[in-house]
Protein backbone atom coordinates (compact mmCIF):
# COMPACT_ATOMS: atom_id res chain seq x y z
CA UNK A 1 0.00 0.00 0.00
CA UNK A 2 2.77 1.93 1.13
CA UNK A 3 4.95 1.21 -1.99
CA UNK A 4 1.99 1.78 -4.48
CA UNK A 5 1.45 5.21 -2.46
CA UNK A 6 4.51 6.26 -2.98
CA UNK A 7 4.85 5.45 -6.76
CA UNK A 8 1.43 7.04 -7.47
CA UNK A 9 3.30 10.26 -5.83
CA UNK A 10 6.54 9.62 -7.93
CA UNK A 11 4.43 9.77 -10.85
CA UNK A 12 2.27 12.66 -10.41
CA UNK A 13 6.19 14.24 -9.34
CA UNK A 14 7.44 12.96 -12.76
CA UNK A 15 4.03 14.63 -14.39
CA UNK A 16 4.46 17.88 -12.59
CA UNK A 17 8.05 17.97 -14.13
CA UNK A 18 7.33 18.32 -17.96
CA UNK A 19 7.30 21.48 -19.49
CA UNK A 20 4.25 21.78 -21.10
CA UNK A 21 2.99 24.37 -23.97
CA UNK A 22 0.14 25.06 -24.98
CA UNK A 23 -0.69 24.56 -29.19
CA UNK A 24 -3.28 25.31 -31.18
CA UNK A 25 -5.85 27.29 -28.91
CA UNK A 26 -6.52 25.49 -25.62
CA UNK A 27 -4.38 22.36 -26.43
CA UNK A 28 -1.54 21.50 -24.09
CA UNK A 29 1.10 19.41 -25.05
CA UNK A 30 4.66 18.94 -23.42
CA UNK A 31 6.99 20.09 -26.31
CA UNK A 32 9.25 17.25 -25.98
CA UNK A 33 9.42 14.15 -23.52
CA UNK A 34 11.95 11.13 -22.60
CA UNK A 35 11.20 7.82 -24.65
CA UNK A 36 8.90 6.14 -22.44
CA UNK A 37 8.07 8.72 -19.81
CA UNK A 38 4.53 9.30 -18.41
CA UNK A 39 3.05 12.96 -19.68
CA UNK A 40 -0.06 14.46 -20.23
CA UNK A 41 -2.02 16.66 -22.01
CA UNK A 42 -4.72 19.15 -21.90
CA UNK A 43 -7.57 19.94 -23.87
CA UNK A 44 -9.97 22.63 -24.19
CA UNK A 45 -13.42 22.20 -24.44
CA UNK A 46 -16.16 20.25 -23.08
CA UNK A 47 -18.29 17.07 -24.27
CA UNK A 48 -17.07 14.18 -25.65
CA UNK A 49 -13.48 14.11 -28.15
CA UNK A 50 -10.50 12.32 -29.67
CA UNK A 51 -6.87 12.26 -28.50
CA UNK A 52 -5.03 11.24 -31.65
CA UNK A 53 -1.02 10.88 -30.99
CA UNK A 54 0.57 9.94 -34.74
CA UNK A 55 3.90 9.87 -35.73
CA UNK A 56 6.10 7.62 -38.03
CA UNK A 57 6.98 5.80 -34.63
CA UNK A 58 3.49 4.90 -33.49
CA UNK A 59 -0.41 5.66 -33.19
CA UNK A 60 -1.87 6.15 -30.16
CA UNK A 61 -5.89 7.16 -29.75
CA UNK A 62 -8.08 7.99 -26.82
CA UNK A 63 -11.53 8.73 -26.22
CA UNK A 64 -11.18 11.70 -23.80
CA UNK A 65 -13.56 14.25 -22.21
CA UNK A 66 -13.07 17.59 -23.55
CA UNK A 67 -11.14 19.97 -21.41
CA UNK A 68 -10.08 17.56 -19.26
CA UNK A 69 -6.62 16.58 -18.84
CA UNK A 70 -5.47 12.94 -20.46
CA UNK A 71 -2.70 10.77 -18.49
CA UNK A 72 0.31 8.76 -20.09
CA UNK A 73 1.28 6.58 -17.96
CA UNK A 74 5.29 5.44 -18.15
CA UNK A 75 5.68 3.13 -21.57
CA UNK A 76 3.16 4.65 -23.44
CA UNK A 77 5.30 6.76 -25.66
CA UNK A 78 8.65 5.44 -26.52
CA UNK A 79 9.42 5.64 -30.25
CA UNK A 80 11.76 8.48 -30.55
CA UNK A 81 10.35 10.95 -32.98
CA UNK A 82 8.18 13.68 -34.40
CA UNK A 83 4.24 13.11 -33.60
CA UNK A 84 1.61 14.81 -34.57
CA UNK A 85 -1.45 15.82 -31.85
CA UNK A 86 -5.16 16.16 -32.75
CA UNK A 87 -7.96 16.30 -30.35
CA UNK A 88 -11.15 16.82 -32.10
CA UNK A 89 -14.47 17.08 -30.60
CA UNK A 90 -18.26 15.37 -31.23
CA UNK A 91 -18.80 18.83 -33.39
CA UNK A 92 -15.75 18.00 -35.00
CA UNK A 93 -14.01 21.04 -34.72
CA UNK A 94 -10.50 20.33 -34.19
CA UNK A 95 -7.09 21.38 -32.84
CA UNK A 96 -3.64 20.47 -33.17
CA UNK A 97 -0.04 20.62 -32.06
CA UNK A 98 3.32 18.12 -32.04
CA UNK A 99 5.84 16.44 -29.41
CA UNK A 100 9.33 15.29 -29.71
CA UNK A 101 9.74 12.22 -28.32
CA UNK A 102 13.77 12.13 -27.64
CA UNK A 103 15.99 9.56 -27.04
CA UNK A 104 16.72 7.98 -23.24
CA UNK A 105 19.87 9.40 -22.52
CA UNK A 106 21.43 5.99 -21.01
CA UNK A 107 22.41 3.57 -23.94
CA UNK A 108 21.06 -0.12 -23.27
CA UNK A 109 22.45 -1.55 -26.63
CA UNK A 110 25.18 -1.23 -28.96
CA UNK A 111 25.26 -2.65 -32.55
CA UNK A 112 28.59 -3.41 -33.01
CA UNK A 113 30.41 -4.23 -36.57
CA UNK A 114 33.80 -5.44 -36.51
CA UNK A 115 35.59 -6.25 -39.48
CA UNK A 116 37.30 -8.44 -40.50
CA UNK A 117 36.79 -11.83 -38.59
CA UNK A 118 39.74 -12.77 -39.21
CA UNK A 119 43.68 -11.33 -40.75
CA UNK A 120 47.30 -11.81 -40.06
CA UNK A 121 49.07 -10.69 -37.35
CA UNK A 122 51.06 -7.15 -37.19
CA UNK A 123 48.57 -5.27 -39.29
CA UNK A 124 48.57 -1.43 -38.72
CA UNK A 125 44.68 -0.30 -38.99
CA UNK A 126 44.09 -4.10 -39.91
CA UNK A 127 40.80 -4.49 -37.50
CA UNK A 128 38.07 -1.77 -37.10
CA UNK A 129 35.36 -1.11 -35.44
CA UNK A 130 32.29 0.93 -35.26
CA UNK A 131 29.41 1.77 -32.66
CA UNK A 132 25.84 2.53 -33.23
CA UNK A 133 24.15 3.34 -29.60
CA UNK A 134 20.85 2.72 -28.89
CA UNK A 135 18.70 3.18 -25.72
CA UNK A 136 16.20 0.37 -24.48
CA UNK A 137 13.51 1.39 -27.06
CA UNK A 138 15.95 0.58 -29.46
CA UNK A 139 16.14 4.44 -30.52
CA UNK A 140 19.58 6.10 -31.51
CA UNK A 141 21.23 8.20 -29.06
CA UNK A 142 22.36 11.04 -31.05
CA UNK A 143 24.28 12.98 -28.16
CA UNK A 144 27.15 12.94 -27.55
CA UNK A 145 29.25 10.04 -25.46
CA UNK A 146 32.15 8.44 -25.01
CA UNK A 147 32.70 4.77 -26.39
CA UNK A 148 35.93 2.84 -25.26
CA UNK A 149 37.53 0.66 -28.04
CA UNK A 150 39.46 -2.38 -26.17
CA UNK A 151 41.60 -4.94 -28.36
CA UNK A 152 42.97 -7.84 -26.56
CA UNK A 153 45.65 -10.03 -27.94
CA UNK A 154 45.95 -13.64 -27.23
CA UNK A 155 48.90 -13.07 -24.52
CA UNK A 156 46.74 -10.33 -22.71
CA UNK A 157 47.96 -7.35 -23.89
CA UNK A 158 45.10 -4.43 -24.64
CA UNK A 159 44.86 -1.63 -27.20
CA UNK A 160 42.70 1.08 -26.02
CA UNK A 161 40.86 3.67 -27.62
CA UNK A 162 37.85 6.31 -26.34
CA UNK A 163 36.11 7.95 -29.18
CA UNK A 164 33.14 10.44 -28.82
CA UNK A 165 30.08 9.22 -30.79
CA UNK A 166 28.75 11.97 -33.65
CA UNK A 167 24.94 11.18 -34.61
CA UNK A 168 24.86 8.29 -32.33
CA UNK A 169 27.94 5.98 -33.61
CA UNK A 170 31.23 5.96 -33.16
CA UNK A 171 34.25 4.41 -34.88
CA UNK A 172 38.00 3.15 -34.23
CA UNK A 173 41.04 1.44 -36.49
CA UNK A 174 43.43 -0.48 -34.66
CA UNK A 175 46.08 -2.50 -34.98
CA UNK A 176 46.11 -6.64 -35.46
CA UNK A 177 48.76 -7.68 -32.62
CA UNK A 178 52.10 -9.17 -33.05
CA UNK A 179 51.06 -12.98 -31.62
CA UNK A 180 48.75 -15.24 -34.12
CA UNK A 181 45.27 -16.45 -32.23
CA UNK A 182 41.61 -15.26 -31.24
CA UNK A 183 41.26 -11.33 -30.02
CA UNK A 184 38.85 -10.27 -28.50
CA UNK A 185 37.40 -6.92 -29.35
CA UNK A 186 34.94 -5.07 -26.91
CA UNK A 187 33.19 -1.53 -27.22
CA UNK A 188 31.52 -0.18 -24.08
CA UNK A 189 29.58 2.59 -23.43
CA UNK A 190 27.32 3.41 -20.47
CA UNK A 191 27.89 0.24 -18.64
CA UNK A 192 26.38 -1.08 -21.81
CA UNK A 193 29.48 -3.71 -23.78
CA UNK A 194 29.69 -6.06 -26.68
CA UNK A 195 32.05 -8.30 -27.91
CA UNK A 196 33.45 -9.12 -31.09
CA UNK A 197 36.18 -12.38 -31.53
CA UNK A 198 38.86 -11.55 -34.09
CA UNK A 199 40.98 -14.38 -35.56
CA UNK A 200 44.58 -13.35 -36.17
CA UNK A 201 46.50 -15.60 -38.09
CA UNK A 202 50.33 -15.38 -39.33
CA UNK A 203 51.33 -13.82 -41.96
CA UNK A 204 53.36 -14.37 -44.96
CA UNK A 205 56.63 -16.28 -44.41
CA UNK A 206 59.69 -14.38 -43.12
CA UNK A 207 63.53 -15.45 -43.61
CA UNK A 208 62.54 -18.65 -45.37
CA UNK A 209 65.41 -20.97 -45.67
CA UNK A 210 65.90 -24.26 -46.52
CA UNK A 211 69.16 -27.09 -46.40
CA UNK A 212 70.17 -29.37 -48.76
CA UNK A 213 71.93 -33.09 -47.79
CA UNK A 214 72.57 -35.76 -50.18
CA UNK A 215 69.98 -39.08 -49.71
CA UNK A 216 71.07 -42.04 -52.85
CA UNK A 217 70.95 -40.51 -55.87
CA UNK A 218 68.83 -37.36 -54.92
CA UNK A 219 69.17 -34.48 -52.57
CA UNK A 220 67.05 -33.84 -49.80
CA UNK A 221 65.89 -30.10 -49.32
CA UNK A 222 64.50 -29.34 -46.24
CA UNK A 223 63.01 -25.94 -44.79
CA UNK A 224 63.93 -24.57 -41.57
CA UNK A 225 60.31 -24.42 -39.25
CA UNK A 226 58.84 -21.64 -40.81
CA UNK A 227 57.62 -19.03 -39.27
CA UNK A 228 56.48 -15.23 -40.14
CA UNK A 229 58.04 -11.95 -39.68
CA UNK A 230 56.34 -12.20 -35.66
CA UNK A 231 57.70 -15.52 -34.99
CA UNK A 232 54.31 -16.92 -35.26
CA UNK A 233 54.20 -20.70 -36.97
CA UNK A 234 53.06 -20.61 -40.98
CA UNK A 235 50.06 -22.97 -40.40
CA UNK A 236 50.63 -26.59 -42.13
CA UNK A 237 49.28 -27.25 -45.50
CA UNK A 238 51.05 -23.45 -46.67
CA UNK A 239 52.36 -24.35 -49.82
CA UNK A 240 56.16 -24.01 -50.35
CA UNK A 241 57.61 -24.32 -53.63
CA UNK A 242 61.21 -25.92 -54.60
CA UNK A 243 62.39 -25.37 -58.05
CA UNK A 244 65.92 -26.80 -59.68
CA UNK A 245 66.64 -25.31 -62.46
CA UNK A 246 69.85 -27.55 -64.52
CA UNK A 247 71.39 -27.46 -67.67
CA UNK A 248 68.70 -24.64 -69.21
CA UNK A 249 66.02 -26.98 -68.18
CA UNK A 250 63.77 -26.79 -64.29
CA UNK A 251 61.73 -28.86 -62.43
CA UNK A 252 59.41 -27.55 -59.65
CA UNK A 253 57.86 -29.54 -57.03
CA UNK A 254 55.09 -27.96 -54.51
CA UNK A 255 55.13 -29.22 -51.16
CA UNK A 256 52.68 -28.35 -48.17
CA UNK A 257 53.69 -27.68 -44.68
CA UNK A 258 54.12 -30.73 -42.41
CA UNK A 259 54.57 -29.65 -38.71
CA UNK A 260 56.25 -26.80 -39.77
CA UNK A 261 58.43 -27.77 -42.07
CA UNK A 262 58.51 -28.84 -45.66
CA UNK A 263 60.80 -31.28 -47.53
CA UNK A 264 61.54 -32.77 -50.71
CA UNK A 265 63.80 -35.15 -52.81
CA UNK A 266 65.08 -34.48 -55.84
CA UNK A 267 67.41 -35.47 -58.76
CA UNK A 268 70.80 -34.43 -57.42
CA UNK A 269 72.12 -32.92 -60.44
CA UNK A 270 75.78 -31.61 -60.39
CA UNK A 271 75.83 -28.12 -60.47
CA UNK A 272 72.25 -26.95 -60.18
CA UNK A 273 70.80 -23.95 -58.14
CA UNK A 274 67.71 -24.79 -56.30
CA UNK A 275 65.56 -22.10 -54.73
CA UNK A 276 62.93 -22.32 -52.29
CA UNK A 277 59.47 -19.95 -51.89
CA UNK A 278 56.02 -19.24 -51.02
CA UNK A 279 53.52 -17.32 -52.57
CA UNK A 280 55.83 -14.76 -53.70
CA UNK A 281 57.98 -14.69 -50.45
CA UNK A 282 61.72 -15.78 -51.81
CA UNK A 283 63.68 -18.36 -49.73
CA UNK A 284 67.48 -18.92 -49.94
CA UNK A 285 69.41 -20.39 -52.86
CA UNK A 286 71.80 -23.21 -53.17
CA UNK A 287 74.14 -24.09 -56.02
CA UNK A 288 74.65 -28.29 -55.36
CA UNK A 289 77.78 -29.04 -55.59
CA UNK A 290 79.47 -30.96 -58.77
CA UNK B 1 -4.22 21.13 -86.40
CA UNK B 2 -4.88 23.53 -83.19
CA UNK B 3 -7.73 21.54 -82.20
CA UNK B 4 -5.46 18.52 -81.83
CA UNK B 5 -2.57 20.43 -79.93
CA UNK B 6 -5.09 21.85 -77.59
CA UNK B 7 -6.15 18.59 -76.87
CA UNK B 8 -2.43 17.78 -76.09
CA UNK B 9 -1.99 20.62 -74.18
CA UNK B 10 -4.88 20.01 -72.38
CA UNK B 11 -4.16 16.30 -71.75
CA UNK B 12 -0.70 17.17 -70.42
CA UNK B 13 -2.42 20.04 -68.03
CA UNK B 14 -4.54 17.34 -66.65
CA UNK B 15 -1.51 14.92 -66.30
CA UNK B 16 0.46 17.55 -64.68
CA UNK B 17 -2.19 17.90 -62.40
CA UNK B 18 -2.66 14.21 -61.64
CA UNK B 19 1.23 13.24 -60.89
CA UNK B 20 2.37 13.47 -57.30
CA UNK B 21 4.54 16.62 -56.26
CA UNK B 22 8.33 16.19 -56.68
CA UNK B 23 9.88 16.79 -53.40
CA UNK B 24 12.87 19.72 -53.95
CA UNK B 25 16.31 17.63 -52.92
CA UNK B 26 19.01 19.62 -51.64
CA UNK B 27 22.50 17.79 -51.38
CA UNK B 28 25.19 19.01 -49.12
CA UNK B 29 28.80 17.56 -49.30
CA UNK B 30 29.45 14.69 -47.21
CA UNK B 31 31.33 15.64 -44.09
CA UNK B 32 32.91 12.16 -43.19
CA UNK B 33 36.12 11.73 -40.94
CA UNK B 34 36.14 7.50 -41.35
CA UNK B 35 39.13 5.83 -43.42
CA UNK B 36 36.85 4.67 -45.95
CA UNK B 37 36.59 6.68 -49.18
CA UNK B 38 32.67 7.01 -50.34
CA UNK B 39 32.78 6.97 -53.70
CA UNK B 40 29.89 9.39 -55.58
CA UNK B 41 28.17 6.73 -57.52
CA UNK B 42 27.33 5.13 -53.39
CA UNK B 43 26.62 8.30 -51.90
CA UNK B 44 24.25 8.66 -55.05
CA UNK B 45 22.80 5.33 -54.83
CA UNK B 46 22.36 5.93 -50.98
CA UNK B 47 20.33 8.66 -51.15
CA UNK B 48 18.49 8.20 -54.30
CA UNK B 49 17.17 5.12 -52.51
CA UNK B 50 16.91 6.45 -49.22
CA UNK B 51 14.45 9.27 -50.88
CA UNK B 52 12.43 6.40 -52.46
CA UNK B 53 11.64 5.13 -49.41
CA UNK B 54 9.79 7.94 -48.28
CA UNK B 55 7.30 7.03 -51.16
CA UNK B 56 6.97 3.49 -49.95
CA UNK B 57 6.40 4.61 -46.20
CA UNK B 58 4.11 6.92 -47.16
CA UNK B 59 2.15 4.43 -49.23
CA UNK B 60 2.44 1.77 -46.14
CA UNK B 61 1.11 4.36 -43.95
CA UNK B 62 -1.47 5.53 -45.88
CA UNK B 63 -2.90 2.62 -46.90
CA UNK B 64 -1.91 0.22 -43.35
CA UNK B 65 -0.31 -2.28 -45.55
CA UNK B 66 3.28 -3.30 -44.18
CA UNK B 67 4.00 -5.34 -47.27
CA UNK B 68 5.33 -1.93 -48.94
CA UNK B 69 8.44 -1.38 -46.89
CA UNK B 70 9.64 -4.74 -48.05
CA UNK B 71 11.78 -3.09 -50.74
CA UNK B 72 13.24 -0.43 -48.96
CA UNK B 73 13.20 -0.98 -45.04
CA UNK B 74 14.95 -3.35 -42.83
CA UNK B 75 16.01 -4.11 -39.12
CA UNK B 76 14.56 -1.62 -36.42
CA UNK B 77 13.14 0.61 -38.84
CA UNK B 78 10.88 -1.89 -40.51
CA UNK B 79 9.85 -3.15 -37.39
CA UNK B 80 8.53 0.03 -35.92
CA UNK B 81 6.79 1.18 -38.74
CA UNK B 82 5.10 -2.62 -39.33
CA UNK B 83 4.42 -1.59 -35.51
CA UNK B 84 2.66 1.56 -36.42
CA UNK B 85 0.93 0.46 -39.31
CA UNK B 86 -0.76 -2.43 -37.30
CA UNK B 87 -1.57 0.49 -34.54
CA UNK B 88 -3.37 2.28 -37.50
CA UNK B 89 -5.19 -0.49 -38.48
CA UNK B 90 -6.64 -1.57 -35.15
CA UNK B 91 -7.36 2.47 -34.57
CA UNK B 92 -8.69 2.53 -37.73
CA UNK B 93 -6.81 5.48 -38.24
CA UNK B 94 -4.79 6.00 -41.63
CA UNK B 95 -1.75 8.66 -42.18
CA UNK B 96 -0.47 10.65 -45.00
CA UNK B 97 3.03 11.96 -45.40
CA UNK B 98 3.97 13.74 -48.41
CA UNK B 99 7.62 14.97 -48.15
CA UNK B 100 7.94 18.77 -50.01
CA UNK B 101 11.76 19.27 -49.27
CA UNK B 102 14.99 17.04 -48.39
CA UNK B 103 18.43 18.90 -47.78
CA UNK B 104 20.79 15.64 -47.12
CA UNK B 105 24.06 15.52 -45.54
CA UNK B 106 25.94 11.71 -45.81
CA UNK B 107 27.98 12.25 -42.03
CA UNK B 108 29.03 8.52 -42.07
CA UNK B 109 30.56 5.99 -43.85
CA UNK B 110 31.69 2.88 -41.87
CA UNK B 111 34.94 1.64 -42.16
CA UNK B 112 33.92 -2.03 -43.78
CA UNK B 113 31.19 -0.35 -45.66
CA UNK B 114 28.27 -1.78 -44.45
CA UNK B 115 26.24 1.41 -42.98
CA UNK B 116 25.54 5.13 -43.82
CA UNK B 117 24.54 7.40 -41.98
CA UNK B 118 23.04 10.43 -43.15
CA UNK B 119 20.82 13.96 -41.90
CA UNK B 120 18.17 15.09 -43.74
CA UNK B 121 16.17 18.27 -43.17
CA UNK B 122 12.46 17.93 -44.24
CA UNK B 123 9.86 19.64 -44.86
CA UNK B 124 6.84 17.62 -45.28
CA UNK B 125 2.82 17.68 -44.64
CA UNK B 126 1.23 14.82 -42.00
CA UNK B 127 -2.33 14.23 -43.17
CA UNK B 128 -4.68 12.41 -40.35
CA UNK B 129 -7.45 10.17 -41.60
CA UNK B 130 -10.04 8.14 -39.29
CA UNK B 131 -12.15 5.87 -41.12
CA UNK B 132 -11.43 7.92 -43.88
CA UNK B 133 -12.31 11.40 -42.78
CA UNK B 134 -9.51 13.99 -43.11
CA UNK B 135 -9.17 15.00 -38.97
CA UNK B 136 -6.35 17.14 -39.21
CA UNK B 137 -3.09 18.29 -41.84
CA UNK B 138 0.82 20.05 -40.40
CA UNK B 139 3.11 20.90 -42.15
CA UNK B 140 6.55 20.05 -40.56
CA UNK B 141 9.89 21.02 -40.84
CA UNK B 142 12.28 18.37 -38.60
CA UNK B 143 15.42 16.95 -38.91
CA UNK B 144 16.31 13.34 -39.32
CA UNK B 145 19.16 10.78 -38.54
CA UNK B 146 18.61 7.89 -41.21
CA UNK B 147 21.32 4.93 -40.77
CA UNK B 148 21.60 3.09 -44.25
CA UNK B 149 22.55 -0.79 -44.61
CA UNK B 150 23.20 -2.54 -48.29
CA UNK B 151 21.01 -5.07 -49.22
CA UNK B 152 21.49 -6.92 -52.57
CA UNK B 153 20.34 -4.28 -55.35
CA UNK B 154 19.88 -0.98 -53.24
CA UNK B 155 20.23 0.65 -49.79
CA UNK B 156 17.39 -0.03 -47.16
CA UNK B 157 16.82 2.38 -44.45
CA UNK B 158 17.99 0.76 -40.92
CA UNK B 159 17.02 3.79 -38.51
CA UNK B 160 14.75 6.24 -39.29
CA UNK B 161 14.54 8.99 -36.47
CA UNK B 162 13.66 12.47 -35.77
CA UNK B 163 15.77 14.77 -34.41
CA UNK B 164 14.72 17.20 -32.03
CA UNK B 165 16.69 20.50 -32.94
Amino acid sequence: MKAARASLLAGAAAFMALPAFAQGGGLTVPKTIEAGAAFSIQSSGSGKGSLYIVGIGQALKRDIQLGETTWFPVGSLYNAGHYMVVVTGDGGAAESGSLDVVPESKPADLSFLARPSRLPVGLHDGITGAVYVFDAYKNLIPASMPVEFALAGPSGETQSRTVNTRYGVAWTALDSTPKQGTDKFVARSGGVSSERVIGQVPGDPCGLKMSAAPAGKDVRLQTDPVRDCSGNAVPDGTIVTFTEAYNGAQSTVDVPLKRGIAQVEMPAHPGATITVASGVILGNQIRWGR
Amino acid sequence: MLKASLLLLAVAATAATMAVAQPTVRVEPAHLETQRPLADETAKAAIRDYLESWQSMDAALEQNRPDLLDADFVGDARDKLSETIQEQAKLGIRTHYEDRAHDVQIVFYSPEGLSIELIDTVDYDTQLLDHDKPQAKQQVHARYIVVLTPAELRWRVRVLQAQTE
